[in-house]
């Protein structure tokens, strides 16, 4: 499978082209997110409902990661 | 003038809708979240999908796919899209509702840990690449979808070390008996169940607490088990997304949209298949998305022609809603200190003191995150009873600039 990277937070990493992207943050244990009351979260439901995965993608707040797929160049900014 | 026929979601019910439908000479729009069709059964792509839906999207068809769209709302002739071009209105003549279903999932003290997941939830990601070889896995909560992904997950290397499920075991084996009408169904469960000889399997038995410093280490079960692992997959069986239902005004009964023999809804031009009209899986939903497009496009000998096996697929829904009925206990999970809205962050305590739905999103914020109570509401109905009482437009998150009908 052709290999591509991205960059989450900053680090550039290596993974596999279209790979989803809330896998590829769960598989390196990233936190996505923190929760009002600052809990670390994660994907839940892997299906674009709960939004618990929802990351800045190429500057854009707000993007569910379990909906999208990795693609060359992209930057993935999670909540420290 | 053609016929303008919209159906939303692209997943088993959606794809047979757009085939039937596709016979047709009516123009089909087929609508989906996600960037492939295929929904969360043949995820994947259309690829994933039998033969005959993948020369659904060969170029000479009259279908248009929108993908990356979501439906923010609709009155009886429009719906209104976010699209990665922006918003967009589009017109229909008829309608037909394919949109699924949701897992349901329940607050127990520990579930919103990194690493608890869904059930549908850990295999989605799975499908997306998430490399579980090696990992420790234990697959809990309620219903068939357990044994299939718990199997699925040994296939790709994952040691499951439990399966979880809270239905008592005769209820189990009463489903079992209940197969035999359904041939295909007792192969794919001969075969999951074969792939899981080894796994420790605990009927009767629930989750009660996800323990762990940073993300889930260890799960304690009913049955005073603790088990180590690197990830939970906890659901309590599936939901279905009603919320563009009933903004359109379609009847729900049990938190199922109602339909007809040829799967109209009680709105007259709107139709509705699959997960929406009674949890039952992906047989059910490709004959009811069959009928659905034959019968929105006025070819009703051809939807008659199924009722038999349509009739064959209610029963099965109905065995399943009945086989797996959650038990009282679960209501008991929730510690005073549980959160309950994952999105907000509001904890059981709060909510108990409240009397319904409107009171508790009015002084607690309970399903006012970003979520819109997709995650909460499920599990507000099964602990309170309580029901959404309106759904309200935009269906669907949504940035001002989409609302201002303008692209950033």
């Amino acid at each position: 499978m052709k290999q591509i990277h991205i960059s989450i937070n900053g680090t550039r990493y290596q993974v596999a082209e279209h790979s989803n992207l809330a896998a590829v943050l769960m598989h390196n244990a990233i936190v996505n997110r923190r929760s009002v009351s600052g809990e670390p979260r994660m994907a839940v439901c892997g299906m674009g409902s709960c939004g618990e995965c929802r990351v800045t993608i190429n500057q854009q707040a707000h993007q569910l990661a379990c909906l999208q797929q990795c693609s060359e160049g992209m930057e993935v900014q999670c909540e420290p | 003038m053609s016929l303008n026929l919209v159906i939303v979601g692209a997943g088993p019910a959606g794809l047979a809708a757009a085939w039937s439908a596709s016979q047709s000479k009516a123009n089909v729009i087929l609508i989906d979240q996600y960037d492939q069709a295929g929904g969360q059964i043949w995820r994947g792509g259309a690829n994933a999908a039998p033969k005959r839906y993948q020369h659904l999207f060969a170029q000479q068809t009259k279908l248009r796919y929108l993908n990356k769209s979501h439906v923010l709302g609709a009155n009886d002739d429009h719906l209104f899209l976010a699209t990665p071009n922006g918003p967009q209105q589009l017109a229909f003549d008829r309608l037909i509702l394919a949109n699924g279903a949701r897992e349901l999932f329940l607050p127990f003290p520990g579930w919103t840990l990194p690493k608890v997941l869904g059930v549908g939830g850990l295999q989605a990601l799975v499908k997306g690449d998430l490399q579980i070889a090696g990992k420790n896995v234990v697959v809990a909560g309620s219903g068939p979808l357990l044994v299939a992904v718990a199997s699925q997950l040994k296939q790709r290397g994952a040691i499951v070390k439990a399966l979880v499920e809270q239905a008592p075991l005769g209820q189990l084996l009463g489903f079992g008996r209940s197969l035999a009408g359904y041939p295909s169904k007792i192969m794919q469960a001969a075969q999951s169940l074969a792939s899981l000889r080894n796994t420790p399997f605990y009927p009767n038995t629930w989750v009660v607490a996800a323990e762990g410093n940073g993300a889930v280490q260890q799960v304690r079960l009913s049955n005073h088990h603790s088990i180590e692992c690197d990830y939970l997959a906890c659901g309590w069986g599936l939901i279905a997304n009603t919320e563009l239902a009933q903004q359109l005004g379609c009847t729900l009964k049990h938190g199922s949209v109602l339909v007809d023999r040829s799967q109209q809804t009680s709105v007259n031009h709107i139709y509705a298949a699959g997960e929406l009209t009674g949890i039952g899986g992906e047989d059910k939903a490709i004959i009811e998305g069959q009928i659905a497009g034959f019968a929105a496009t006025g070819n009703y000998h051809a939807a008659s022609q199924l009722a038999h096996k349509q009739a064959q697929a209610r029963q099965f829904s109905q065995q399943l809603a009945t086989r797996f009925a959650l038990r009282p206990e679960l209501k008991q999970l929730a510690q005073a200190n549980t959160l309950v809205c994952r999105c907000e962050d509001v904890p059981f305590e709060q909510l108990q003191t409240q009397p319904s739905w409107r009171n508790a999103k009015l002084q607690t914020r309970c399903g006012m995150g970003m979520c819109q109570g997709r995650v909460c509401s499920g599990a507000t109905q099964y602990l309170f009873g309580w029901g959404q009482d309106s759904v309200r437009f935009p269906i669907h998150p949504v940035s001002v600039a989409d609302l201002l009908m303008e692209s950033i």
